[in-house]
């Protein structure tokens, strides 16, 4: 038994390998590769955006798509579906100019998502990029759980050149908010900007504690627009469904930022999300300095997508 | 639901299997079919599905039609076997030097893989284990990250050797080694920086980290949740720097971790352990065969078991046994039993070990069990005297009365406690019998049923 499982892994290794360094460039080589429109051809292109952890229902539902405009525009030539196929995808991504409503408005931002994604270096950037269109922002350190996180915070806060209210460590988040209202409304701040402890969308506390806060700002502050961004890794996989909806029960997501895409990794679970939950992705993160956050391009998107590197055999 | 759990997909797919009895090859390749989508939605990686799916077929048609037994339980053991040697034959140890040797292992992976925090817990079980270990903060670039690791090395009690932010990370990795050599340490960590695998300039600090010196294992933090990108940043961290562990964070979310399969499939490097919780000792073994069985549906039986036996005390449990039997269980015990209940990451990680308890049943049962329902539980029992603790049909009104104030609760919730606790113990009397009977050999809770 033992033989045969290391000529199983021997094989895949092997597989692997040879992936590795058989690599043509994603959708175009299958546009190119195919004559005719057939299964084959459908099957690849959905291979395709599996790899991009577009994820099995989106990636059925955009061929789905696809196939019925096909039909619909009597379309013969694969390479006329390549249009198409970018169409239905950018179609479920589209960012309205409304979606950045309250960077020109009195407004709170609460960001919340699971540990490590880049909350912190997110909210320095946005924190950034807000003082450089010459608003008022203030940094509420509402994470008192992890270790060093408002110090993490308050550095990022020296960088951006705004000024951070923060509580002692294993305080209750709740005041630290209080307090960053207070302060927001005496100075008369444009956007105040919330960091919150990571936590796992499956542990029911915290979670709970997430609400609270929520209800603090509607309470405190009812009068200042209200913007909850999910901050979602770009190399995480299905599970970012999952906690996008999760978060959502116990507060108004209202947008998405997309952080670490940057890598090889496409974030194609945007896609997914956008098209599932209705949540529109409103900056991605692209590098650790500063000016790496940037407001969501729906066709570079795409073009990212369309850029996978598939194994062709 | 949308969102259901691997093992819960394996289940379904195995119960229409199962009823049917026998299997026609179109069955299996219509059985597989559903296994290639659950594996690709548990984030499994593409290629690595694909390889394991063509193995698979080819096994199970062959076989199946050929000796035509119990067709459907050879499916299943055939996808788990293939898949526990997908994950690695056996448990992988860390392997360490011995006496006064310092052994050296860096720690590497993406940002916000866990790091920093694995550091702390995994100095944290080797110290338990007898070790002395130190961690040096090599990350200089992750504002406050050197913070964070003091802090958290400081809740576990291990020490940290930092030189600040202005020294090149290799540099503080040579002083480390001296510094653990001249102060009798036998272990030290290195806490990198999180980068990105096609970060050139990055990856050669860790290259040369490896080069000025002498690493003896180097270990590769990845979160559980990452998708298809997993086999891309195994592959790069496994060519440029080479891997001999991979550590997998943040797996008590409710993802899939198909991404343990993808890293597992691409550097063939035993993954040493699992990120289970916040806690220091949170962080556990990997077994291969579980997790393969976990995923197949079989549930984590064996990891509560032996959990169980880690926190309790062998003794204590023949004890408590024997009290469950005889029905003189009372409020002390239904205390400890909280206590260890708690140790072992509380209810609702014990649950998700159970066999056919995921996803959706899961956030079912959670939303009945609310943890501060238990320390309300808790201040009522603490409330009792000794004497009513040890016989709970000692409590009259007035008594009952004098626990709710102390427990700063409603008498209402005295009383439903005490009834709770009376049903409870009218059914062990029942069951008395059974337990240690004819479960004997097997698991055996060590609370009371029903009462959560």
């Amino acid at each position: 038994m033992a033989e045969e499982k290391k000529g199983f892994f021997k094989r895949l290794a092997a597989g692997l390998s040879k992936t590795r360094e058989n690599i043509i460039s994603g959708f175009d080589s299958v546009f190119v590769a195919y004559t005719e429109i057939d299964d084959d051809f459908y099957e690849e292109l959905e291979e395709i955006l599996i790899m991009g952890d577009v994820g099995i229902k989106a990636a059925t539902d955009i061929i789905e798509d696809l196939k019925k405009k096909v039909i619909d525009k009597r379309i013969r030539n694969p390479q006329e579906c390549r249009e198409l196929l970018m169409e239905s995808i950018c179609g479920q991504m589209s960012v309205n100019e409304a979606d950045y409503e309250f960077e020109k408005k009195k407004s709170v931002v609460l960001v919340v998502g699971v540990n490590g994604v880049g909350k912190t270096t997110s909210i320095g950037k946005l924190a950034w990029n807000l003082r450089n269109q010459g608003k008022s922002v203030c940094l509420a350190a509402a994470d008192t759980f992890r270790a060093a996180a408002g110090e993490q915070l308050n550095e990022w806060a020296q960088r951006a050149e705004v000024p951070i209210i923060s509580g002692q460590d294993g305080s209750d988040p709740g005041s630290v908010v209080y307090d960053a209202i207070a302060s927001a409304k005496a100075k008369n701040t444009d956007v105040l900007i919330i960091d919150t402890a990571g936590r796992l969308h499956n542990k029911k506390n915290l979670m709970n504690e997430l609400g609270k806060i929520n209800r603090i700002i509607d309470r405190e502050y009812p009068e200042a627009f209200r913007e909850t961004l999910v901050v979602l890794d770009g190399t995480t996989g299905q599970n970012a469904l999952s906690q996008a909806r999760e978060f959502q029960a116990v507060t108004p997501v209202s947008g998405i930022i997309l952080t670490k895409l940057d890598g090889t990794a496409k974030g194609g679970i945007a896609a997914a999300i956008n098209s599932e939950l209705g949540i529109p992705v409103k900056y991605i993160g692209v590098g650790e300095k500063i000016e790496d956050l940037q407001k969501f391009d729906a066709d570079a998107f795409v073009k990212a997508l369309f850029d996978v590197n598939i194994e062709n055999d | 639901m949308a969102f259901e759990n691997l093992s819960d997909k394996f289940q379904n797919i195995f119960k229409n299997m199962r009823r049917k009895g026998r299997l026609s090859e179109d069955d299996v390749k219509a059985a597989l079919k559903e296994v290639k989508m659950a594996l690709l939605e548990a984030d499994v990686s593409f290629k690595v599905v694909k390889t394991f799916m063509k193995a698979v077929q080819e096994k199970a048609i062959g076989q199946d039609v050929m000796n035509g037994l119990n067709p459907g339980q050879m499916v299943i053991k055939i996808v788990n076997d293939e898949m526990t040697s997908l994950m690695g034959t056996e448990t992988s140890e860390l392997k360490l030097k011995g006496g006064n040797d310092v052994t050296v292992l860096m720690m590497m992976g993406l940002q916000g893989a866990g790091k920093t925090t694995t550091c702390a817990k995994l100095a944290s079980k080797l110290r338990s284990r007898g070790r002395r270990p130190v961690i040096a903060a090599c990350d200089i670039y992750r504002p406050a990250a050197i913070k964070q690791l003091q802090v958290s090395a400081e809740k576990v009690n291990v020490p940290v050797f930092e030189m600040g932010t202005e020294t090149p990370p290799p540099q503080i990795a040579v002083k480390a080694v001296e510094y653990a050599r001249e102060n009798g340490y036998n272990v030290l960590l290195l806490d990198t920086a999180g980068r990105l695998q096609i970060d050139e300039s990055m990856m050669e600090e860790l290259q040369e980290i490896r080069r000025v010196v002498d690493v003896d294992q180097t270990i590769l933090v990845v979160d559980a949740m990452t998708g298809q990108e997993a086999v891309n940043v195994a592959a790069a961290f496994e060519e440029k720097i080479g891997i001999d562990g991979v550590i997998l964070t943040k797996l008590d979310g409710d993802t899939r971790g198909g991404a343990a399969l993808s890293i597992r499939a691409t550097c063939g490097k035993p993954i040493l352990f699992v990120g289970m919780g916040e806690k220091s000792e949170d962080l556990e073994q990997f077994y291969p065969d579980r997790m393969s069985s976990r995923i197949l549906g079989m549930g984590d039986v064996l990891s509560l078991i032996e959990k169980t036996q880690e926190n309790l005390n062998e003794e204590r449990a023949r004890e408590m046994e024997t009290k469950l039997r005889k029905a003189s269980f009372g409020f002390d015990d239904y205390l400890e039993s909280m206590e260890q209940m708690k140790k072992m990451g509380g209810m609702s990680s014990i649950l998700q070990m159970l066999p056919g308890m995921g996803g959706s049943q899961l956030s079912q049962i959670e939303d009945q069990i609310d943890e501060s329902q238990m320390k309300r539980t808790e201040a009522i029992i603490l409330s009792m005297t000794p004497k009513e603790r040890s016989n709970p049909d000692l409590l009259n009104q007035s008594r009952k009365i004098r626990i709710a104030r102390g427990a700063g609760v409603d008498i209402s919730e005295v009383n439903k406690l005490v009834k709770q606790f009376d049903q409870a113990r009218k059914l062990m009397k029942q069951f008395g019998g059974k337990i240690g009977g004819k479960r004997r050999g097997g698991f055996k809770l060590p609370f009371g049923g029903g009462l959560f």
